[in-house]
């Protein structure tokens, strides 16, 4: 044990490059699906704060339900729609960074909306008349709201990233954990553990925890200034 | 025989429920051009839902008619006053120039706007502050400027002065009197007797959400007060 950790950290120390190409793609495709599903759950999210119909209560049941959604779940449903007899199977994307962004995309998207549903509609309640006394549509006060609460905001994007680059099921599906093209940390992380070259995944584990615990520390600070921004308004 | 003030603004036996709660009932007055209108009511009376109900922002029954202004010919352009003021996390300037934008002017007259509003309320020097840290006095302030920069013809102020310190009461008291100088016709909720009596030229009385008393400044707290509002008003003047 104490021998693969020395190992290890000469791997981190020694800037090795299989470790570093799989820390890149790690980031580069957690990165992509934050930004793929912060378009979509940040606008999610927002009109649901504001949307009243028919079906507006199931519809927000649902999205809160797909908070707890299994990776792999996400990876079995992306797999058959991106699999040669799939629907979207002529893209040709499975097997692909481009799949496994896709698969962590759909992962974090309700993740996001949830979490700006809340956040946008406790934001309403404080100040949605102003905004609507000043000339703003419902779903315009709501995206304002998302630029009063960016801090906020860049908080729910920050978890969604974390939750984003620690998942494994979905990626280990669509990507298929090819060396040096769709493996990343957790994938890597599994399979040398199998394998049994406890150095390489210890390496990649350090790093994996350094980089949630670095987003951790984000979120903290924002939170902080989020907080500290309303302690001076009251 | 000449015609009083236009009208402005009506309401015809309006009402509006808050959940299970019937927060206004039966409520009709006319509210003409030039007004300075004080609503007075202990808590619960239904001020703030009638200031709401007056800018169109509350679902309501009955009827609410907003007419042209004479002789322009044109909607009469509306503002509202919040009690806690809702800013922006932005700072001074941007708060004047979002409520701007959201009216739809151009970048030209947001900048001649913002700048006209900074000088008439003496920010132009907190300008760049954060909007958030400023006092809850110069916050209010901020909030009357936004609302007049929009140019509004009519104004509702909830209770502008409740959470404010003497002197910034009597900054903002001020300010609205000024409004009401330069012509535009406001309707402020406020359970400050002195405050209605000095900047008001109607006051109306609420209980239990309807309309118990209208009657000019003068007669509301001359010798004999409409009857409805008289135990109101013994009861807060016992405090004096």
């Amino acid at each position: 044990m104490a021998d693969s950790l020395s190992l290890a950290l000469q791997l981190i120390l020694g800037a090795d490059r299989e470790l570093l190409g799989i820390v890149a793609l790690s980031l580069r495709v957690s990165a992509a699906a934050c930004l793929c599903g912060a378009l979509l759950g940040l606008l999610l999210g927002a009109w649901l704060a504001v949307a009243r119909f028919p079906g507006h209560r199931v519809l927000v049941w649902a999205v809160n339900t797909l908070l707890a959604l299994p990776a792999v779940v996400v990876g079995l449903l992306v797999y058959l729609l991106l699999s040669r007899s799939g629907p979207l199977g002529h893209w040709g994307l499975l097997f692909t960074p481009s799949a496994m962004v896709v698969a962590q995309a759909v992962l974090v998207v309700p993740l996001i909306a949830a979490l700006t549903r809340r956040l946008v509609g406790d934001a309403l309640r404080e100040g949605g008349d102003q905004l609507r006394s000043l000339g703003a549509g419902p779903l315009m006060a709501a995206l304002l709201m998302l630029l009063h609460e960016r801090f906020a905001v860049m908080t729910v994007l920050l978890t969604a990233f974390g939750r984003a680059i620690a998942e494994v099921g979905a990626v280990m599906i669509v990507g298929g954990n090819i060396a040096g093209v769709t493996r990343v940390m957790t994938t890597a992380i599994a399979l040398e553990t199998s394998k049994g070259d406890l150095p390489l995944a210890l390496a990649l584990g350090l790093v994996l925890l350094g980089v949630v615990g670095l987003v951790n520390l984000a979120v903290g600070l924002l939170q902080g200034r989020s907080a500290g921004e309303r302690e001076v308004f009251v | 025989m000449s015609a009083g003030p236009p009208a402005l603004l009506s309401l015809h036996d309006a009402g509006v429920w808050l959940g299970t709660v019937r927060a206004l009932d039966a409520v009709s007055l006319t509210l003409h051009r030039g007004e300075r209108l004080a609503l007075l009511g202990s808590n619960g009376s239904g001020k703030t839902t009638l200031l709401r109900l007056l800018h169109g922002l509350l679902p309501h029954d009955g009827a609410r008619r907003l007419h042209d202004l004479q002789p322009e010919g044109r909607v009469p352009r509306l503002a509202m006053l919040f009690q806690r003021p809702f800013l922006m996390s932005l700072n001074v300037r941007r708060n004047l120039q979002l409520a701007l934008w959201l009216q739809g002017l151009p970048r030209g007259e947001r900048a001649a706007r913002t700048d006209a509003a900074l000088q008439r309320f003496g920010m132009a020097g907190l300008a760049a502050r954060a909007a958030r840290e400023l006092s809850g006095g110069q916050q209010q302030r901020l909030a009357l400027a936004r609302a007049w920069a929009l140019g509004p013809d009519l104004l509702f102020l909830d209770e502008p002065t409740a959470s404010l310190d003497p002197g910034a009461k009597r900054e903002v008291e001020s300010l609205v009197a000024s409004l009401g100088d330069e012509g535009i016709t406001w309707v402020m909720s406020t359970h400050n007797l002195g405050q209605a009596k000095r900047l008001a030229t109607r006051v109306i009385y609420l209980e239990g959400g309807r309309l118990q008393a209208d009657a000019p400044v003068q007669e509301f707290f001359g010798d004999r007060p409409p009857a409805a509002a008289a135990a109101f008003l013994r009861a807060e003047n016992a405090w004096r």
